[in-house]
């Protein structure tokens, strides 16, 4: 079934990418999407155990998450902005670096959740060590948003609901 | 006012870019460098956008800046990995626990 | 030269029926524009490189994703198949650029951090802006 839907993804990218609808160019992607998922396709979708009901239900989850980042990106420009153009926003800077320990699991959830702390404002992910965040911040009312977990419980309810349930 | 659009917007980001090139100049270290190169380079993707939207042929354009968003990734990633010294987790554990005593 | 040609010959051509989607562009790239002024003057005055790093890794993603998307809406001349193509296509590099530039701020952090070069605390801070006075 993996195999298929590589080469669903790879054809698609395909039609987008061509723009030409006429049967030769069509069969060229088919052909050449067939060789490359034939050569290639073990390298898409590390782990082959889950399902295809798991696997759209983790791209819904990713959809469904998306308008709450991009407030938060919103958020974080802004902030980037008055630290960068105002003298009083430059006064109040007190970089510094906070560890933190994660109890998500899988590593989709640790790449998201790591890129969301990087968008978030004021926050960006330094380094990761398994399940230890090392985490550089700007100024202090954003570090204690980040110690008291709302980011990390945001990721949690879209990515890995079984986690809040045990806790 | 859509055809002066491109133009103008082109004209504002070259003069922005001034700054980041201002910081690939000077900058202390090696680091500060390869991230103005890099803030420049996801813009130059957005600025052959406006060239193809200045000659009308945004179709063609697009392309190329498909591709430079990509190369433009894979350098980042490259030089990052070419610049750091890769000491293993245990080294640095143990470095940890030396800095704490 | 052909740009300007090209400009000059469809300068009348003003307010078809799309124009409030092209304002909505044209708004959306302004905005990319004035967030791309935080980044640019972020990178100048920021102290040390992590800090620096705050202002590319945050400015770059949102101001890129909204020029490009104004792009995408200023360019849509009329609802055939071609345009939605285009359209598609430029979200495309929207969406890799938003996976993309976390992406690869964290590796250059993650390689700067390994090389030893220590993030400024906020005494180093304090030192230096009472140098700069009294300079």
């Amino acid at each position: 079934m993996y195999p298929v839907a590589v080469f669903l993804l790879l054809f698609v990218n395909w039609i987008v990418l061509s723009g030409k609808f006429d049967a030769f160019h069509l069969g060229l992607g088919v052909l050449s999407c067939l060789i490359v998922t034939i050569l290639s396709q073990d390298l898409l979708y590390h782990d082959r155990t889950k399902g295809l009901k798991a696997r759209l239900l983790e791209a819904w989850a990713f959809i469904r998450y998306l308008p709450w980042i991009i407030w938060e990106v919103v958020k974080a420009n802004l902030h980037v902005l008055k630290l960068a153009v105002t003298q009083k926003g430059y006064e109040e800077m007190s970089p510094r670096v906070v560890t933190f320990e994660t109890y998500l699991k899988t590593d989709f959830a640790k790449f998201v959740l790591a890129n969301s702390i990087t968008l978030t404002p004021g926050t960006i992910t330094m380094l990761i060590r398994g399940d230890v965040f090392h985490v550089h911040t700007m100024s202090q009312f954003l570090e204690d948003d980040l110690l008291t977990g709302a980011i990390e419980r945001k990721v949690a309810e879209v990515f890995e609901p079984e986690v809040l349930k045990k806790a | 006012m859509t055809e002066y659009f491109p133009l103008i917007m082109g004209v504002a980001l070259f003069i922005l870019m001034i700054p980041v090139l201002y910081r690939i100049w000077v900058g202390p270290t090696g680091f500060d460098r390869i991230l103005g190169a890099n803030v420049i380079g996801t813009k130059t993707a957005v600025l052959l956008v406006i060239i193809g939207a200045v000659y009308d042929r945004v179709d063609m354009f697009v392309d190329f800046a498909i591709a430079y968003a990509l190369l433009n990734f894979v350098s980042a990633i490259v030089v990052s990995r070419y610049l750091n010294r890769t000491i293993s987790l245990k080294e640095m554990e143990a470095r940890e626990k030396k800095a704490k005593a | 030269m052909n740009g300007f040609q090209f400009i000059a010959a469809s300068a009348g051509s003003e307010g078809g029926s799309l124009f409030p989607l092209h304002l909505f562009g044209m708004f959306l790239g302004f905005l990319g524009l004035i967030f791309f002024l935080g980044t640019a003057v972020g990178m100048m005055r920021f102290p040390d490189f992590y800090t620096r790093m705050h202002a590319a890794g945050k400015g770059d993603t949102l101001s890129t994703m909204l020029m490009l998307t104004g792009f995408a809406l200023v360019t849509m001349e009329d609802f055939s198949l071609g345009s939605w193509l285009l359209f598609v296509k430029i979200m495309g590099v929207v969406l890799f650029i938003f996976l993309s530039t976390p992406t690869s701020s964290h590796a250059l952090m993650r390689a700067a951090f390994e090389d030893d070069e220590m993030p400024m605390t906020e005494e180093d801070l304090k030192k230096s802006r009472k140098r700069g006075k009294k300079k």
